[in-house]
């Protein structure tokens, strides 16, 4: 029980630096991106992890129920705004991406930077 | 049980992270993203955030593949292999941090556990009070359009800015657009030619509106909201520009008419918080918009999510736009 009372956290790490080695070790840019978005999702993660209370249920109150044990709702208001806020970075990084897809025709990193050398 | 089923998700979320990772071909990258996905709005539902998991899995499994596929149309589908050096050094760096991370968990506060310092400090105020002050069900909802409504504000002002530059970047596509319908003809048409995804999406298409409907307004009772209902009823409308084309799906909704949503959402959101400090109370302070409090607070939420949904609808479908119509160019 000790083990799985930090799975989630450790989930979290390796998320968290899986999406990292995308972003500094892949050179293609839709490939970082990527990685960003699982960089991201991790600390999603993070946050709607600390919002767990034992016995808890989904923060809705029901009519009638007494004593419920509510988990926290305020991680799940920050993630919730976070996710539609992070589609919509994502996207303007998308769109940089096709930009620059059609000023070099290339979406790697070391092309690019060729280009700009020369 | 719950936990066991929980760990198994948890693990295949690492295994699909690395798959995504480790394919060249990036096509398949974007598949798994949307997996990846998935696997992660389960896993939120599992831990309680219903809510979480609704946006999680309109959002990142449905809109956000379709935005990457776009992307990916314009762009070579298998990415070059990179040098092995600067791989070794990241892989160092990443070990590395990695457990360093692992290390400072074991100072975390065990899951579940309900003496964490999280739950000692507003929440427990938030939970006892909703009942008090707003009266609806939701908490969440009340969290976000009420309590915290500054937050949702800005939140709304930076998916809107997120339009705007992908507007400045990309722009949309040329009104009417005909003038060159032949070499547009082929991306125009979208799946028109295709029989069964044609008769199965037309069928969908009204369902999953009537859903996104349904998730904007049954918000302070159940999971949802305007962020969640503005992503359903964008993917209704994606679906529809992807089977008819997306002349046609502007002809529908023209691009007018979607700027006006972006900035009418965010306008009537402040707006609304204008109101309120116009009726003698502070800025978004809902109680004061009907003679009782209560009422007052729920009327302002319900206006509050209408201008979030309509901000999030538009900018969702501009940025759709602005990608599909560079196809064409």
């Amino acid at each position: 029980m000790e083990f799985l009372g930090l799975y989630h956290y450790w989930v979290f790490a390796i998320l968290l630096m899986v999406g990292f080695y995308a972003v500094v070790a892949k050179r293609n840019l839709i490939k970082k991106l990527l990685g960003l978005s699982i960089f991201q999702s991790a600390v999603f993660l993070l946050y709607i992890t600390m919002d767990k209370v034992d016995g808890g249920t989904a923060p809705i109150l029901q009519a009638g129920a007494r004593n419920q044990v509510f988990s926290n709702p305020l991680p799940q208001v920050l993630i919730l705004t976070a996710i539609v806020v992070g589609i919509s970075t994502m996207a303007l990084g998308l769109g940089i991406v096709v930009r620059i897809r059609e000023e070099y025709d290339s979406i790697e990193e070391d092309v690019i930077e060729e280009r700009d050398r020369s | 049980m719950i936990i066991l089923f929980g760990v198994f998700l948890l693990t295949l979320l690492v295994i699909t992270a690395l798959a995504i990772v480790r394919t060249d071909h990036l096509f398949v990258a974007v598949i798994l993203t949307g997996i990846f996905s998935l696997l992660i709005a389960a896993n939120f539902f599992l831990l309680d955030a219903a809510d979480v998991a609704l946006t999680e899995a309109a959002i990142g499994a449905g809109i956000s593949s379709v935005l990457f596929f776009s992307a990916l149309s314009l762009a070579p589908e298998y990415e070059r292999p990179s040098g092995s050096a600067n791989r070794l050094l990241a892989l160092l760096v990443v070990a590395v941090i990695t457990l360093i991370v692992v290390y400072a968990t074991f100072d975390k506060p065990r899951f579940g556990d309900p003496m964490a310092p999280v739950h000692q400090h507003v929440a427990p105020w938030y939970i006892e009070k909703t009942p008090v002050y707003i009266d609806i069900p939701n908490i969440v909802t009340a969290v976000l359009a009420s309590f915290r409504g500054y937050d949702t504000l800005g939140e709304v002002f930076v998916v809107f800015t997120a339009g705007i530059g992908v507007l400045f970047l990309l722009g949309l596509p040329p009104r009417g657009g005909s003038g060159d319908g032949s070499d547009a003809s082929d991306a125009g048409l979208g799946l028109r030619h295709y029989l069964i995804p044609r008769v199965v999406g037309r069928f969908l298409i009204p369902f999953i509106f009537l859903f996104g409907l349904y998730v904007q307004f049954h918000g302070e009772y159940g999971p949802g909201g305007g962020f969640q209902a503005g992503a359903i009823v964008a993917a209704a409308f994606i679906l529809y520009a992807l089977l008819e084309g997306q002349e046609q799906a502007l002809r529908v909704l023209p691009s007018g008419v979607l700027l006006g949503l972006v900035s009418g959402g965010a306008l009537l959101y402040g707006g609304v918080g204008a109101a309120c400090m116009v009726l003698g109370s502070s800025f978004l302070d809902y109680s004061v918009l009907h003679a009782d409090p209560v009422t007052g607070q729920q009327l302002g939420i319900l206006l509050v999510e209408a201008g979030v949904g309509m901000t999030v609808v538009g900018v969702l479908l501009i940025i759709f736009h602005a990608f599909a119509g560079r196809k064409s160019r």
